[in-house]
C-alpha cells in the first residue's frame, strides 16, 4: 500500500468548519450533504404520513378536522416527491460514487454540482416557509382549477419550491451525462461502465430532458394563480385538462428517475453478494435506456378519466405495456445472476432480495392500471396509492436505504452491526407490506384515494394499515440507530469489505480528498468479482495474484 | 353531515368477495373478469420469481470457506433473454386488447340511452331530469341504459359508482359523460374521486335503482312535496339537498357563507351591506336572486364563491327554501 | 486519455511549474484543455436543450389554443404591431452576428475586437428590449392585457375589425394621440380617454363582434415574450461578466471558452425570437 493511505487523511477530515463543507467543490462532501439533507426531509415527510395514518384509524375525524387532513396528505406527497425521491439516489450516492466509479477526481463541473445543492436547500426552505403561510392542500398534483383558485394554502411558494428544485435536479443531470460522456478512465469503454452508471445515466438524460417542462408548467401556474392569466380557467377560455398533460409529460419520467437508479444499486448488489457478474449485463445496461425513453410516451395513462380522447388512451396504454419487457428482462436477470452464485446475505443483500417481492408486487400492480378498462374503475382509488408506495418507496426507497447499507464503510469508513442491520431490514419491509397491501383491497372495493371521511366498511383496512406505518417508524428507527451508532462505535472498514470489483473498493475506506492517490485503469470486465478473494485476518477482500498465462499488459496500477 | 350518517341506505360490500363490491351493471362482469386475468398472471409470474430466488438463496448460500465458488463464466445468454421477453409479451398483448375494448365499451353509451344532467360543485351533485326535475341523488330505472351528461360549476370532480365499475372526471368548461346499464335493484355508492378542497370526502350521493315501472313515479314525488308536509319542512329539505348547509349554518355560527339564523343582521328579513356599501334587506327577492344568481349582491365580509343555482332550483324550491328560512329563529 | 500523465498521477504537486506546468485555466479534474473544452461545451448544448424544452411548453400551449380556437389568433394579432416585431428580429439578428464575430475574435486574440463586438451585442439587447418597453407600456395604456384584464380601448377594437385609423401601426403617433386624449378629454382607467354615448355604442358593437375570450391571446403573448424578455436580460448579464473579462484581457486562441458558450445561449435566445415572431406577428 502507499504511503498515502496510512496518513488517515480523508475527504471527511481534509479540512474543518462548516464554511468549508457549505462551500466545498468536492463531490463526496456534496453527495454526504444531500444524505443529509434528504435524510432530514424524510423524516419530515415521514411524520406527515404518520399523521395521516394515525387520523385514518376510524372513519370520522380521528385527530384533525378536514383541512388539516388534506394539508397533510398533500404537503406528505409534496415533500418526499420533490425533496427526497428524485434527488435521494442520483444526488446522495450517484454524487459520491459516480466520479469514482470512472476513476476520476471529481464531476466536471464540480461548481454547477454545489449550486444544484444550494438550490436543493433553497427549494427545501420554500418548502419550509410554505408550511409557515399557509400550507398547501391541493394534491401534490397541483391540478387546476383547484389549484390556481384555492385561498386556502400558499400554492405559490410551494410552486415555487418545486420549481427552484426541478434546476437543482437539472443541473445534476447535466453534470452527470457530461461526466460519463467525457471523463472515464483509461480502459472503461461504455460497456465496461459499472450497472450503476448506467442507470445514472439514463436517469441523467430524464432530468434534464423532463424536468424542463415541469418547470414550465409550474411557472404558469404560478401566474395563473397569481395574476389570473387565465390558461387554465374555463371562464376565461383556457383549459384546465390541459394542466394535467403538461404536468404528467414530466411527472411519468420523474418516476423512472426515481426508480432507475434503484435498479442500479440493485444490480451492483446482486453481484457482489453472489461473488459472480450480473447476468446480461449488455441486455440490463440496454434496458436502462429504454426504459429512459419510453418513459416520455406514456404520460396520458394517469388520464384514462380526464376526458382526454379514446384514441390518445389506446396509444397511451398500448405503449405503457411496452416498458414492461426491459422491467421484467431486469427481474429475470438478477434472478439468474443468483443462479450458481456463492451468495452472501448480509444486509444490503437482504434489500435486494427485499426488492424482488417489493418491486414484484409494484410492477405487477402497474399492470392493473395501464389496462384501461380495469383502470376506469381504479383510478383515484386506494389501490393507485398502494401501488405508487410499492414502486417508490418499497422499490426505490428500499434500494437507496440498501445502497446506503452497501456504501456506507466506503463513505464513512466503519463497519456497522450487521445483524441490527438485517433486523431493519426485516421490520421495514414487514411493516411496509402491512401498511400497503391492505391498500390493493380497500381500493378494489372502492376507496377513493385523498379522503379523510370514509365510510364504516372500509375501516379494516385503514387499520391494519395504519398498524403497518407504526411498524416503519419503528423500523427506521432501528435502522437510523443502526447506522448512526456505527459512526461512534463501529469497527474500522477495509479497503473492500464486501469484495466488489468496481473502482471505489480500491480505493481507501473513506476516500481520500481526490479519490484515488493514482489514476487507476480499468481492464478485463465490468465485474470481475471473481478474481477477488476474502482474507480472514483483515476483513477485506483482495485480488488473487494473476496466474502468469493469464491475460497480456496487466499495467501494475490496479487495486493491491 | 359526516358519511357515515349519509350513507344510511346502502349495503355494504356484499356478494363481492374479498376483491370487488357487488357486480350491479352489464359492464361489471367483464372488468372484473379483466382484472382477474391480469391478477392470476401476475401471481403466477410472482410467484415464480420469488420462488426461484428462494430456491436459489438456499441451494447457492454461502456456507463457509468449502462452499463452491460461484460460476463466474455464466453471465448472458441471448436465447434466455428472448424466451423472458417474448413469453410475457404472449400474455400482454391480449391484455392490452381486452383493455382496450372494454374501455371502448365503457365509453360509447348505447344509442337511445336515457339522458340525465349532472352538476357537479363543491361539495354536492346535483342530476337534473328531461323532464325538468332535480334531485340529490341519482334515481335510474334498473335494466336500461342511462347516460350521464356531465359539467361542473367550479373545480374537477370525478363521478364514481364502484358498483357499476365506472368512472369519468367531471370537468368546468365542457361535458364528459358516461354510461351505464344497472342490473340491480338497491342503493348504492355515488363517490367524488378528484379532489376537490375541503369537504371532497363527504360530496357523497347514492345511486338508487329501482323498477322501470316505479321511476317515472318515483321522479316526481321525490321532487315534489308530499301532501302531509308543511312548505317550511319540504323547504328544509330542499335545503339539504341543494347542499345548502356546506357554506350557510342555521345555528349562528359564520362559515363559508353567512349564517340564517336570524338575528338583527342575519337570516331572513335582517337587513346587511352589501361589498359596495349598500345596504340590503334580506326578503324574497333578495334570496331569489342570490340562488339564481349569486354574485349580483355579495354580502360584505364574504368571497364571492357560492356557485349559481340556476337551472337547478326552481321557483318551487326556492319559495319553499324561503318559507323554511323563516322558521330559523 | 493520456495515458502517461495519468499514470503517474499528480499526487500532492500543485506546482505550475516545471516540466508538469499546465495552462492555468485547467481545472484540476481534468486531465488536459481539450477536454475540459469539450466537457464545457457538450455541457452548454445539454443546458441549451433543457432552454428549447422549457420554452417548448409555451409553444405547446400556444399550439392547442390555436388549433383550438384560431379565430381568437386571427383577431387578435392586428393587435401587434409588425413593424416593430421586425425591427426586434433584425436587431436580434444582427446582435448574433456581432456575437459570433466576437467568438472569432476571441478565437484570433483580437482584444480590441473581441470588446467592440461584446460592446455592439449588449447594446443590440438593450435595444430589443427598449423596443420591448415600448410595446408592452402601449398595450397596458391600451388595454390589451392578459385574463380579466383585457379590456382594449376603441382605438384597438377599431383596429382589429379593420376600422382603424390610418396611422393607427405607429405607436409612438399612437402615444401622442393619446396624449392629446388626456389634455382634451378626462381620464378614465388605464388613460382611457371617456367616450362619447356614439363612441360607447361603437364600442360595445365592436365588443361584440369580437370573437370570445381575446384575452388568452394575450395570455400567451405575455407569457411568451415576457420568458424570453428574461433570457434576453440574462444575456445581457453574461454578456456584460464577458466584457469585463475581456478588458482585462483574458480571453486569446488558448482560451476562449467562456465566450463560444455565451455565444450559444446567444443564439438560442435569437432562435427562439425567430420562432415566436412569425408566430405572434405574422398570423393570416
Amino acid at each position: 500500500m502507499s504511503g498515502h493511505a496510512d496518513s488517515g487523511k480523508n475527504y471527511l477530515n481534509e479540512s474543518h468548519g462548516i464554511m468549508s463543507w457549505l462551500f466545498t467543490l468536492d463531490h463526496k462532501r456534496i453527495g454526504i450533504m444531500y444524505l443529509i439533507g434528504v435524510t432530514t426531509m424524510f423524516f419530515m415527510g415521514g411524520i406527515f404520513a404518520l399523521l395521516v395514518r394515525t387520523e385514518l384509524f376510524t372513519p370520522g375525524p380521528t385527530i384533525m378536522m378536514h383541512d388539516t387532513y388534506n394539508q397533510m396528505f398533500t404537503l406528505h406527497g409534496a415533500v418526499m416527491v420533490f425533496l427526497v425521491i428524485i434527488p435521494s439516489i442520483p444526488a446522495s450516492l450517484g454524487n459520491f460514487f459516480l466520479p469514482i466509479m470512472l476513476g476520476q477526481k471529481d464531476v466536471a463541473f464540480p461548481k454547477l454540482n454545489l449550486a444544484s445543492f444550494h438550490l436543493w436547500v433553497v427549494g427545501a426552505i420554500f418548502f419550509l416557509i410554505t408550511l409557515a403561510t399557509g400550507g398547501l392542500e391541493t394534491g401534490w398534483t397541483f391540478y387546476t382549477p383547484y389549484s390556481s383558485t384555492t385561498t386556502q394554502s400558499n400554492v405559490t411558494s410551494a410552486v415555487m419550491g418545486a420549481f427552484i428544485l426541478g434546476f437543482s435536479s437539472i443541473f445534476t443531470g447535466l453534470n452527470f451525462i457530461v461526466t460519463v460522456h467525457k471523463m472515464r478512465a483509461p480502459g472503461m469503454t461504455w460497456f465496461k461502465m459499472p450497472l450503476f452508471l448506467w442507470a445514472i445515466y439514463g436517469t441523467a438524460i430524464i432530468q434534464v430532458l423532463a424536468t424542463p417542462v415541469l418547470g414550465i408548467t409550474l411557472l404558469m401556474l404560478i401566474v395563473e394563480t397569481t395574476m389570473k392569466i387565465g390558461i387554465f380557467d374555463p371562464k376565461l377560455g383556457g383549459d384546465p385538462v390541459m394542466f394535467q398533460h403538461f404536468f404528467w409529460f414530466y411527472s411519468h419520467p420523474a418516476v423512472y428517475i426515481m426508480i432507475l437508479p434503484a435498479f442500479g444499486v440493485i444490480s451492483e448488489l446482486f453481484t457482489t453478494f453472489s461473488r459472480k457478474e450480473v447476468f446480461g449485463y449488455k441486455f440490463i445496461a440496454v434496458s436502462s435506456l429504454a426504459i429512459a425513453f419510453l418513459g416520455f410516451l406514456v404520460w396520458g395513462h394517469h388520464m384514462f378519466t380526464s376526458g382526454q380522447s379514446k384514441l390518445a388512451s389506446t396509444i397511451f396504454s398500448a405503449i405503457t405495456f411496452t416498458i414492461a419487457a426491459p422491467t421484467a428482462i431486469k427481474i429475470f436477470n438478477w434472478l439468474t445472476t443468483m443462479y450458481k452464485g456463492d451468495i452472501r446475505l448480509n444486509t444490503p443483500m437482504w434489500y435486494a432480495l427485499g426488492f424482488l417481492e417489493l418491486f414484484g408486487i409494484g410492477g405487477l400492480t402497474g399492470l392493473f392500471l395501464s389496462t384501461m378498462a380495469t383502470d376506469v374503475h381504479l383510478h383515484d382509488t386506494y389501490f393507485v396509492v398502494a401501488h405508487f408506495h410499492f414502486v417508490m418507496v418499497g422499490s426505490a426507497l428500499f434500494a437507496f436505504v440498501g445502497g446506503i447499507f452497501y456504501w456506507w464503510p466506503k463513505m464513512f469508513g466503519v463497519m456497522y452491526n450487521d445483524t441490527l442491520g438485517k433486523v431493519g431490514c426485516f421490520l421495514a419491509i414487514s411493516g411496509f407490506n402491512i401498511t400497503f397491501f391492505p391498500q390493493f383491497i380497500a381500493g378494489t372495493q372502492g376507496m377513493p384515494r385523498r379522503y379523510f371521511n370514509y365510510l364504516p366498511e372500509f375501516q379494516i383496512y385503514h387499520q391494519i394499515s395504519t398498524v403497518g406505518a407504526y411498524m416503519m417508524l419503528i423500523a427506521f428507527l432501528t435502522i437510523g440507530y443502526c447506522l448512526v451508532s456505527s459512526l461512534f462505535s463501529g469497527k474500522k472498514a477495509p479497503m473492500n469489505p464486501w469484495g466488489g470489483a468496481t473502482f471505489e473498493w480500491q480505493t481507501p475506506s473513506p476516500p481520500p480528498m481526490h479519490n484515488f492517490n493514482y489514476t487507476p485503469v480499468h481492464v478485463g470486465g465490468p465485474y470481475d468479482v471473481h478474481l477477488y478473494e476474502y482474507d480472514e485476518a483483515t476483513g477485506d477482500w483482495v485480488k488473487k495474484p494473476e496466474p502468469k498465462k493469464e491475460e497480456t499488459k496487466e499495467p501494475v496500477v490496479a487495486a493491491k | 353531515m359526516f358519511l357515515a350518517e349519509a350513507a344510511s341506505g346502502v349495503v355494504p360490500g356484499t356478494g363481492g368477495g374479498v376483491w370487488f363490491p357487488p357486480q350491479n351493471s352489464t359492464i361489471a362482469k367483464d372488468v372484473d373478469w379483466l382484472f382477474f386475468y391480469v391478477y392470476w398472471l401476475s401471481v403466477i409470474f410472482f410467484f415464480i420469481v420469488i420462488g426461484s430466488a428462494a430456491y436459489f438463496v438456499m441451494k447457492y448460500r454461502h456456507r463457509g470457506p468449502n462452499s463452491p465458488k460461484a460460476d463466474h463464466t455464466f453471465t448472458h445468454s441471448t436465447a434466455l433473454e428472448l424466451i423472458w421477453t417474448i413469453i410475457p409479451c404472449t400474455f400482454l398483448v391480449p391484455m392490452f386488447y381486452w383493455g382496450f375494448t372494454g374501455y371502448m365499451d365503457l365509453r360509447t353509451p348505447p344509442a337511445g340511452a336515457y339522458e340525465i344532467r349532472v352538476t357537479g360543485m363543491k361539495w354536492q351533485w346535483l342530476f337534473t331530469y328531461p323532464n325538468g326535475v332535480v334531485i340529490d341523488k341519482l334515481l335510474v330505472p334498473k335494466g336500461q341504459a342511462v347516460k350521464l351528461t356531465m359539467t361542473s360549476e367550479d373545480v374537477l370532480h370525478c363521478v364514481f359508482i364502484p358498483v357499476f365499475r365506472v368512472k369519468q372526471d367531471v370537468v368546468p368548461g365542457r361535458y364528459t359523460n358516461l354510461w351505464f346499464n344497472a342490473t340491480e335493484a338497491g342503493e348504492f355508492n355515488l363517490f367524488c374521486a378528484e379532489y376537490c378542497g375541503t369537504k371532497h370526502s363527504d360530496m357523497h350521493t347514492t345511486v338508487l335503482v329501482v323498477a322501470p315501472e316505479d321511476f317515472a313515479k318515483m321522479l316526481e314525488e321525490l321532487d315534489n312535496k308530499r301532501p302531509t308536509e308543511t312548505e317550511a319542512e319540504w323547504g328544509k329539505a330542499q335545503f339539504a339537498k341543494f347542499g345548502c348547509g356546506q357554506c350557510h349554518s342555521i345555528d349562528g355560527k359564520t362559515g363559508i357563507g353567512p349564517t340564517f339564523k336570524i338575528d338583527a343582521e342575519h337570516g331572513f328579513g335582517s337587513t346587511r351591506k352589501l361589498i359596495d356599501g349598500k345596504d340590503q334587506v334580506m326578503d324574497e327577492n333578495y334570496v331569489h336572486e342570490s340562488i339564481l344568481n349569486p354574485l349580483a349582491k355579495v354580502r360584505a365580509g364574504f368571497a364571492p364563491v357560492m356557485p349559481p343555482y340556476q337551472g337547478r332550483a326552481k321557483d318551487k324550491h326556492i319559495k319553499a327554501i324561503i318559507e323554511y328560512m323563516k322558521t330559523l329563529k | 486519455m493520456s495515458q502517461t500523465a495519468a499514470a503517474q498521477g499528480h499526487g500532492d504537486d500543485h506546482g505550475h511549474g516545471g516540466p508538469h506546468a499546465h495552462d492555468p485555466h485547467l481545472q484540476h479534474h481534468f486531465d488536459t484543455m481539450g477536454q475540459q473544452f469539450e466537457a464545457g461545451k457538450m455541457g452548454t448544448w445539454i443546458f441549451l436543450a433543457t432552454e428549447v424544452l422549457f420554452f417548448s411548453g409555451l409553444f405547446c400551449a400556444y399550439a392547442v389554443y390555436r388549433s383550438n380556437h384560431p379565430e381568437i389568433f386571427v383577431y387578435a394579432h392586428h393587435f401587434l404591431d409588425k413593424i416593430l416585431g421586425a425591427i426586434n428580429t433584425c436587431v436580434l439578428l444582427f446582435s448574433s452576428l456581432t456575437m459570433a464575430w466576437g467568438v472569432r475574435c476571441a478565437q484570433l486574440g483580437q482584444r480590441n475586437g473581441l470588446i467592440v463586438c461584446l460592446v455592439l451585442t449588449i447594446l443590440c439587447a438593450f435595444g430589443f428590449m427598449g423596443i420591448k418597453f415600448v410595446e408592452y407600456s402601449h398595450k397596458y395604456h391600451a388595454g390589451l392585457l392578459w385574463g380579466a384584464k383585457y379590456n382594449p380601448d376603441l382605438d384597438e377594437l377599431r383596429k382589429a375589425s379593420g376600422t382603424g385609423h390610418g396611422d393607427a401601426h405607429a405607436p409612438a403617433a399612437g402615444h401622442a394621440k393619446a396624449a392629446d386624449a388626456h389634455d382634451a378629454h378626462a381620464e378614465g382607467e388605464h388613460g382611457h380617454k371617456v367616450l362619447t354615448p356614439a363612441e360607447e355604442k361603437e364600442a360595445a358593437e365592436l365588443r361584440a363582434a369580437a370573437p370570445k375570450n381575446v384575452n388568452l391571446f394575450f395570455s400567451v403573448y405575455f407569457c411568451m415574450t415576457g420568458l424570453h424578455g428574461i433570457h434576453v436580460v440574462a444575456g445581457i448579464i453574461l454578456l456584460t461578466w464577458l466584457l469585463v473579462r475581456a478588458i482585462k484581457g483574458e480571453f486569446g486562441p488558448g482560451y476562449f471558452a467562456p465566450v463560444d458558450y455565451v455565444g450559444l445561449y446567444w443564439h438560442i435566445v435569437d432562435l427562439v425570437w425567430i420562432y415566436l415572431f412569425p408566430l405572434l406577428y405574422l398570423i393570416h
